[in-house]
Parts: structure tokens; sequence; C-alpha cells
């Protein structure tokens, strides 16, 4: 890997570690996009990187929470965590089953409604 | 009661997270403070957890399907906490409806740039004639044949 890749890559990394950390939304609303428009990933290519990339800014994001302010509610979390895991593999199942750009078309409206809610919310 | 309906939205978040490679937090969130009547930083904190999760089952079933490019991923995951400390001094010296604008005009322009993609009219659009090949990892791996390790397969720059 070029130092010019692993530079953007870096630059993808920490714009979506501070919109994590600014505004709580998950690092996915800043990397798919990215890798989608700069690095022309393909739809999948890119969720399921940004979904491998999640867990680490996630874990530490979780650990500060819960480690260091005690925000974290563990019987509340572990009780809805269960039907969103049987969720993600329904998810990524269906994903494989519809046209690539059908992903592409649900983020952007995604992102159109993320902009409303950061506007008007 | 009120714990069905917040599970029944959470799997609704687990699927839209498997959908389009987000975290799911945006549908975990507010599944606890308007159902559950959790405090915003209590349910943000709990969702990131919840996020964790998710996404270590999300990533192993799209490593499983072909679709991780994990040298991208770990590059951009370990970078990630630098922004992080990064987001913490910005929010502490930008007023917040500042930022809040920011972040929506980016999230439009990344809108705009992927509907270009999907309608066909993106230049850069790798699957437009003339340009890169998309460096997708191609068709699903045969059932039973198990995950190819992607990390010499990145798309093209």
């Amino acid at each position: 890997m070029d130092k010019r890749r692993i530079i953007g890559l870096a630059g993808v990394g920490t714009l979506a570690g501070a919109f994590s950390g600014l505004f709580g939304v998950g690092g996915g609303t800043v990397i798919v996009p990215m890798l989608i428009a700069l690095y022309h990933y393909g739809d999948r290519l890119a969720t399921g990187t940004s979904l491998a990339a999640i867990i680490v800014i996630a874990i530490l994001a979780a650990a500060m929470h819960g480690g260091i302010y005690g925000n974290v509610d563990l019987e509340t979390g572990l009780i809805l965590v269960g039907p969103a895991i049987i969720g993600v593999v329904a998810g990524t199942a269906i994903q494989q089953r519809i046209p690539e750009k059908t992903v592409s078309f649900l983020f952007a409206l995604l992102l159109i409604g993320v902009a409303i809610e950061m506007v008007v919310g | 009661m009120d714990i069905a309906i917040a599970c029944a939205i959470c799997l609704m978040g687990g699927i839209v997270a498997g959908l389009i490679g987000v975290g799911g937090g945006i549908v975990f969130v507010p599944a606890m403070t308007l159902v559950l009547s959790k405090g915003q930083v209590e349910a943000e904190a709990t969702s990131l957890m919840m996020i964790a999760l998710v996404s270590v089952v999300g990533a192993w079933r799209q490593y499983g399907y072909g679709n991780v490019n994990m040298r991208d991923a770990v590059v951009i995951g370990l970078l990630s906490p630098v922004g992080v400390l990064v987001g913490v001094v910005v929010a502490n010296s930008v007023p917040e409806r500042t930022l809040r604008i920011g972040f929506a005009m980016l999230a439009l322009y990344m809108a705009w740039r992927l509907l270009r993609r999907v309608f066909g009219n993106d230049p850069h659009d790798p699957a437009e004639p003339g340009t890169e090949p998309l460096a997708d990892p191609g068709p699903d791996p045969p059932k039973g044949a198990g995950p190819e390790p992607l990390t010499g397969s990145g798309p093209a720059r």
C-alpha cells in the first residue's frame, strides 16, 4: 500500500472518528460514501469494509463511555442487541440479492435524511 | 411492551446496518430515547456498545461474502481514534450550529455524488465506459469455499 493511499485512508478514518465523536453518528455515515466516491469502491465492498472499520471505532468509544463515564446501560444493550444482530445477518443477506446501485441509492436517502435532521433537529 | 417495540425497532436497525454498512446507531438511539425514555447520552453510549457487537457480526458476514478489504478497514479503523480526539477539540472551539450545518453540507455533497453514480452521470464512476474497472471482488465465493483473504485485492485507485 503506497503512502498516498495510507494518508488518504487515514483522512477517512480521522473524519469518521471526528464525526462519530462530534455527533454520535456511526462512522459508516462518513466511511461508505467516501470509499465509493473517492476510492471508487463497489457498493458492497464499501459497506463490508465500513462495518469492519466501525468495529474499532465503536469498541473504543463504547469503552470510553462505559469504562470512564459509566454511561452504558449493559442490561438494555444486551437485550436489544439480540434482534439487532439477527437484523444485520438478514440485512447483509438481502444486500447480496439486490442490485449494487440500490445500496448507493438507499445510502443517499439516508444521507439526505441525516442532513435534514442536522439542520432542523 | 415497550421493550418489545424497542426490540422490533432494533431488528430494523440491524437490517439497515447490514444493507448499507452503517453501525445502526441512527436507529438504536431513537429506539432507546423515544420508546424506553433513556437519556440521550446513555442511549448513545449503549448504542455504541450495540454497534460494536453488530459490526463484528456484520463484518464477519460480509467477509464471508467477499466484501471486505481488510487492509483498508484496519487503516481506517486504527486511525479513527485520532479523529475522535480532533472531534472533541473542534467541538469545544466551534459553535454546534456551525458544525451541524457543516456536516449537513458534507452529507448532501456525498448524497449528490452517490445519486450521480446511481443515475450514471458520474464521470468517476468506474462502471462507466472509459474509466477504471471496478475492483469489486466479483461474484460471491462458492458456498463452502470459505472467505477469501482480500488483503491484496483492494479497489483501483
